[in-house]
């Protein structure tokens, strides 16, 4: 079970509390009733489905409930950093980033 | 006496204390403290068991939780049926009862043991080789018959009368192994004042102390010593001692599941006394003190009962006061084995001979045992074991060759060195590291906080070991937060050495024999197994090892993957590193599905939630049915009713009455804030900005792509506060859909949701007579139609306490929906009930309530849904709002294939038969005669008896179903093909005039 | 039907009958009771309304995670950055102090919603870890802390209100199951 730090709650908590959420950085068009068949697509269905580093979303679920990012990497499955929703993409991550 | 080979003066057990116990029926006397091993070979019993694939007589290898060849069955009771429990590690309590597995009709006489003979066709790779054909014959006749011949044990029949406990703990330093390296280790991070924890597999702590006659520390003997320090560390506050565990898994972050052993060695455990405890825990640092393992020698017939490891012998000796034979013999490649002989020597039992393969060793317990008289040959090797249910001679032969000497003995005591107990460090994900010099794997890179000390870290020698340890402990204590220790390091006074032993086939069990010299004991894997395996193309230890299955037994392999790996990198020429370690997984020993289990069964198996008017459907009969975890009254049979008499009757009552019925596992989100209205905008289809207050709505929720995701009716409170139901099983979804979208969408609109399906108790009031019903028990809401129409809601008070007074419908009828406290929920339901009897109500469940909602059309999510269907394929276009600029799902619903013609759509079914009922989830097709597979146009997704319409009736999704009303269509079953028509959803009362009548 | 008039004669109140009232197991240090009903709201506000509702509720609302505050029988629960529990165990309504209160918030009743249950005793923590995943040592989970988690395989609201003493909330329909995992905990925690 890992632990994942909640940005919110600001201390690491055990997974059982925690629930995936999908990947992150995909925003919803303001105009989504106005958006080309290509772009729904990219925004509804492609995920990048790295191996590697990945941005998704998790929510604290059984905890303060707050859904937030984390960056982790799907080879070691650890999580390389957590922030806030809302927060932008981190351009540089701590540590060695790959 | 506990036995003839017990000896009085060696041991530490307490001879005054005797545990009476039986084995394959036979009594025998052992003492409290032994395990059943030591009490079986102090009663001169060897012979335990039949090996796996040959049935040969197998008997006690080991003295530990290595242990490949004494699996037993513990039996308590009929239902207390433990297979595969190893002898070694049961500890003895009066009256334990145990048999022999594997063999038939008996232990000495087993039929199995023709697979001996035969056992050129046993070879490796034999099942994969013999049983492929035909494909059919594995599952009905190969895999069965193997598993029956191939037995390790009996499996109980019956439920596990016992109970496993669980606990999540938390330590700065958990400690795994208490041997010398682990005590030392727990002893430097308690001092600190840290949270500590220590873990061993034996009931005993001390590990090698346990055996090493020589070692002495702080002036003690070693395992006095360990003794001593362990009731210290058991006495301070932040430490827990846990004797009997094993840490079967190492995961992610310094999680580590450890399995207590609670009460498996009491005569009689208490009954609030777990089997076993299973603990998870936490640490922020991991002192991995794991041990490590003695190595058989291979050589010809290594496994005959009483042929063991030296070190093993030299426990039961020590510790058991156990002599494993009177006239031993010696066979070994490093120095341990000498220790042995001396020690049993010195307790009165004949040493007939040390056979050292080594050619001219030196050193002080070589010295030692030449003092004591014992016979010595270097440079030779035991090519055989003579015997069969019980070792009776070896037979030596110089190693490169020559006259072969046989001498006689009971026993041979075998040592090819010690093996780094690395597996909980792999676990770990850490990258073993092989030392040449030491020709061993020992842990190298490592992935976690963790620390391998002693022998487990290929650190040789007591004080070598006891150093480190101590150094480990008080790092890792410093490392997770803790200030500089207080106490004094263990002081070696003496202690004894190691040496590094051999790998691989010992002479006389070389490529151009065909003996059988067991690498691996428990899948009766031979020298020439592996070596075939290598010439039968296998290159990667991985495929060796599932070729011949070597390390695939319930041991895992702790004696012979380093065996099998050496015999395969020198078949192969190439060096040890690069044939490479097969990987280590856990457990590291078999777990109990009790424990991993643990709590979760019973009642405890999945949460059982009952609504609060629960009781008293129970108290009047009612049937259940789960729905998700909820129990939902499904009907109330009377006088002896079956489910359909009972359905008809609940039905025609509500539309000629009136009836009650539990709604309370509906879930309900309050939506509170004053962008309310534009967030319900946002998540449901239809309009909500103009929605008055006091007034519902029928909601519809999509997902983004435009497919139904839920529904419920919705009431506006306030301007700033929606009522909003969903289905009962999309509750916590649906919750989790609208917290997404606000906390990560929409975060800019002022509104918060909270979960109130379980404040309210939900009592929906049905059929014509509601009102009545409802009317003499409610204060300050005006009843009448022109104040409270169809789809409406008003807060007010039922019996005395708060409601929120739905007038909605799910039946097609006047209804009601009486929301009340949870707590009061009983009560008003009673009072209603109560006033429902003038009137000649009837109380409906879940079925009624199906068949009632079918006849009008009124679908339900997940049922006449499937995750594809849109409000237009529904018949529901006319809730999606039109004007709407943005909601949930609009762009999903303008998707090609969602506007395509020919999408399956909900239309309603008639059999031309109007007795039969047709089945849900049938197919549907347009012609009957047409060829297999046939065209299938769509499937029936409801279908009930309506006792009200005096036929059967049913919902079905049909491409396009709309242009087909009134059309012909057919079912084929598998007795028959039944004709339908296409009709309209609603099926009673059209015109929809029964909601006001 | 003729027009129904609403009517203002009070009818008796119903009783109410709260879930597992009175249940209570004991095992060696601990002590599992089911509690009292109690007041209890849901409140949820953005940061600059929280000095006006803690004037209102005449307690100071916690901002720091995992805090709780009590005064006059009235503990509020930090459960997210912008979400509190309200426990009265004094019988006050915080509905009806926040009810004066236009600043921002959101004021959900759900007294009936919860179940609190008290485990009392030396070995109220290893009753509360056979199910409980979280470190609940006094440094990591001191008296007053508070946090929404789990307990075996359903959500409870845990607050410490003692250095031996903790009090379980969870939905209605769970508490049987909760209580009956507490107990089966406590009859190993003095393991």
């Amino acid at each position: 079970m890992l632990l994942i730090r909640c940005p919110y709650c600001e201390e690491e908590r055990p997974e059982l509390e925690f629930r995936n959420a999908g990947e992150a950085h995909i925003a919803r068009s303001a105009n989504i009733a106005g958006e080309s068949d290509d772009d729904f697509e990219k925004f509804f269905f492609i995920r990048s489905n790295p191996k590697g580093i990945i941005y998704e979303r998790w929510r604290h679920i059984h905890g303060c409930a707050r859904f937030f990012n984390a960056v982790r990497d799907t080879v070691t499955d650890k999580f390389v950093m957590t922030y806030k929703a809302g927060e932008p993409k981190p351009s540089k991550l701590p540590g060695a980033a790959k | 006496m506990s036995g003839a080979f017990r000896i009085p003066a060696a041991g530490r057990l307490k001879q005054a204390k005797t545990a009476r116990f039986s084995f394959d029926g036979q009594s025998y006397a052992g003492i409290e403290g032994d395990t059943l091993a030591s009490a079986l070979l102090a009663n001169g019993v060897h012979l335990v068991g039949r090996s796996f694939k040959y049935h040969r007589p197998r008997g006690i290898l080991s003295a530990g939780a290595e242990e490949p060849n004494a699996l037993v069955q513990i039996v308590r009771d009929e239902a207390r049926k433990t297979p595969n429990v190893r002898a070694t590690v049961q500890e003895l309590y009066d009256g334990l009862s145990a048999n022999s597995q594997n063999r038939w009709p008996s232990l000495a006489f087993d039929v199995g043991a023709v697979n001996d003979l035969a056992s050129p066709m046993f070879s490796a790779g034999f099942y994969y080789k013999t049983f492929m054909w035909p494909k059919a014959a594995w599952k009905s006749l190969y895999e069965p018959k193997i598993r029956e011949a191939a037995g390790l044990g009996v499996s109980p029949d019956r439920p596990d009368p016992d109970h496993y406990s669980s606990r999540y703990a938390h330590c700065d330093v958990l400690v795994l192994g208490g041997g010398a390296a682990g005590i030392a280790a727990a002893l430097a991070a308690a001092e600190t004042g840290v949270r500590v924890i220590l873990a061993d597999e034996q009931a005993a702590f001390g590990g090698s102390l346990r055996f090493e006659s020589g070692a002495r520390i702080d002036g003690q003997d070693g395992f006095a010593w360990a003794q001593a320090a362990v009731a210290k560390l058991a006495a301070m506050d932040n430490v827990r001692v846990l004797p009997r565990t094993t840490a079967f898994g190492y995961y992610a972050q310094n999680f580590v599941g450890l399995v207590e052993r609670v009460s498996d060695h009491l005569k009689t455990p208490g009954h609030d006394l777990p089997r076993e405890r299973l603990w998870q825990v936490r640490a922020k640092r991991v002192v991995l003190a794991s041990g490590a393992i003695e190595r058989h020698m291979v050589f010809a017939n290594n496994d005959r009962p009483g042929v063991m490891l030296a070190g093993a012998a030299r426990t039961f000796l020590n510790h058991y006061g156990v002599a494993v034979g009177r006239n031993v013999g010696v066979y070994t490649a490093n120095d341990s084995a000498y220790a042995a002989a001396i020690d049993l020597k010195k307790a009165g039992v004949n040493v007939a001979a040390i056979v050292d393969l080594r050619d001219n060793p030196t050193g002080p317990v070589i010295d030692e045992a030449r003092a004591l008289g014992i016979e010595i040959n270097f440079g030779r090797a035991v090519i055989r074991a003579g015997g069969k249910l019980r070792v009776s001679s070896m037979t030596v032969q110089p190693k490169n060759g020559g006259g072969e000497r046989t001498i006689p003995v009971d026993a041979i005591l075998m040592s090819a060195g010690w093996t780094p107990s690395v597996h909980l460090f792999s676990q770990s994900r850490g990258k073993v590291a092989f030392n040449d010099e030491t020709r061993r794997f020992v842990p190298g890179t490592y992935a976690q906080d963790c620390v391998s000390v002693g022998a487990c870290n290929g650190t040789d020698g007591l004080s070598a070991t006891v150093d480190e340890a101590y150094a480990a402990g008080a790092k890792a204590a410093k490392d997770s937060g803790a200030k500089a220790a207080k106490g004094a390091k263990p002081k070696v006074d003496a202690s004894e050495s190691w040496s590094r032993g051999m790998l691989g086939a010992a002479p006389g069990a070389g490529p151009d024999t065909t003996v059988k010299a067991f690498v691996d004991f428990q899948n009766d894997v031979t020298a020439k197994d592996i070596r075939q395996a290598v010439h039968e193309g296998m290159r990667s230890i991985e495929h060796v090892k599932r070729f011949t299955t070597n390390g695939m037994a319930t041991d895992q392999g702790k004696t012979s993957n380093m065996h099998g790996l050496a015999i395969a990198a020198e078949t192969l020429g190439k060096p040890i590193p690069e044939v490479g370690l097969t990987t280590f997984r856990a457990p590291y020993t078999p777990v109990t599905f009790g424990s991993i289990v643990s709590h979760a069964r019973g009642p405890l198996f999945d949460p059982t939630r009952r609504t609060a008017i629960h009781p008293w459907a129970e108290a009047q009969g009612a049937v259940f049915e789960d729905v998700g975890q909820w129990k939902r009254a499904w009907y109330f049979p009377k006088g002896g009713e079956d489910m359909h008499a009972a359905v008809d009757r609940e039905c025609v009552d509500v539309r000629t009455k009136a009836g009650l019925f539990d709604a309370s596992t509906l879930g309900k989100i309050e939506v509170v804030g004053p962008d309310a209205a534009k967030f319900m905008e946002l998540l449901y289809t239809n309009p909500w900005e103009k929605l008055e207050p006091g007034r519902c709505r029928y909601g519809i929720m999509l997902r983004e792509d435009g497919f139904i995701y839920d529904d419920g009716v919705v009431g506006r409170l306030a301007p700033d506060r929606f009522h909003v139901t969903t289905t009962t099983g999309g509750a916590p979804r649906v919750m989790n859909h609208m917290e997404d979208y606000l906390q990560t969408e929409f975060p800019h609109l002022n509104v918060w949701l909270t979960s109130i399906t379980e404040q309210w108790a939900v009592i929906a009031v049905q059929g014509p007579k509601s009102r009545d019903i409802i009317a003499p028990l409610v204060d300050g809401i005006d009843m009448s139609d022109e104040a409270l129409p169809h789809m409406s809601v008003r807060e007010g008070k039922i019996c005395g306490v708060p409601t929120r007074l739905f007038r909605m419908s799910f039946t097609g009828e006047r209804g009601f929906e009486v929301n009340v406290p949870a707590d009061y929920g009983q009560a008003v339901w009673e009072a209603l009930w109560a006033e429902g009897q003038k009137h000649g109500a009837t109380a409906y469940g879940t079925e009624a309530m199906h068949v009632l909602r079918a006849e009008k059309g009124y679908i339900i999510v997940g049922q006449d849904t499937d995750g594809t269907v849109t409000p237009d394929d529904a018949g529901l276009d006319w809730a999606v709002g039109k004007k709407k600029t943005d909601f949930v799902g609009i762009r999903g619903l303008k998707r090609p294939d969602l506007v395509a013609k020919g999408r399956k759509q909900l239309v309603g079914l008639k059999t031309k038969d109007p007795k039969v009922v047709l089945e849900e989830g049938a197919q549907i097709v347009e012609d009957p005669k047409q060829a297999i597979p046939m065209k299938m146009i769509g499937h029936v997704t409801s279908s009930y008896w309506s006792q009200n319409c005096g036929r059967s009736i049913a919902l079905a999704l049909i491409a396009g179903g709309r242009d087909r009303m009134g059309d012909t269509l057919y079912v084929p079953m598998p007795d028959g093909v039944i004709e339908v028509e296409v009709t309209g959803m609603v099926f009673f009362d059209e015109t929809g005039g029964r909601l006001n009548g | 039907m003729a027009k129904a008039a609403a009517k203002t004669t009070a009818s008796p109140s119903a009783e109410r009958r709260p879930a597992l009232a009175g249940r209570s197991t004991s095992a060696t240090g601990v002590k599992v009771d089911v509690l009292a009903p109690a007041e209890r709201m849901s409140l949820r506000a953005p940061e600059a309304s929280l000095a006006a509702l803690s004037k209102a509720l005449g307690v100071t609302l916690p901002k720091q995670p995992k805090t709780s505050a009590t005064k006059g029988g009235r503990t509020v629960l930090w459960l997210g950055p912008d979400e509190w529990l309200v426990i009265d165990e004094a019988g006050n309504d915080p509905l009806a102090d926040c009810a004066k209160v236009t600043a921002l918030h959101s004021a959900v009743g759900i007294s009936h919603r919860n179940i609190g249950i008290s485990v009392a005793g030396p070995a109220a923590e290893a009753t509360i870890n056979s199910g409980c995943p979280q470190d609940l040592s006094l440094d990591a989970f001191p008296v007053g802390a508070a946090s929404r988690t789990i307990l075996g395989k359903v959500e409870i609201v845990l607050l410490r209100t003692g250095e031996e003493a903790f009090r379980v909330e969870c939905w209605r329909s769970f508490s049987d199951y909760v209580f009956t995992f507490l107990s089966e905990g406590a009859r190993d925690a003095a393991g």
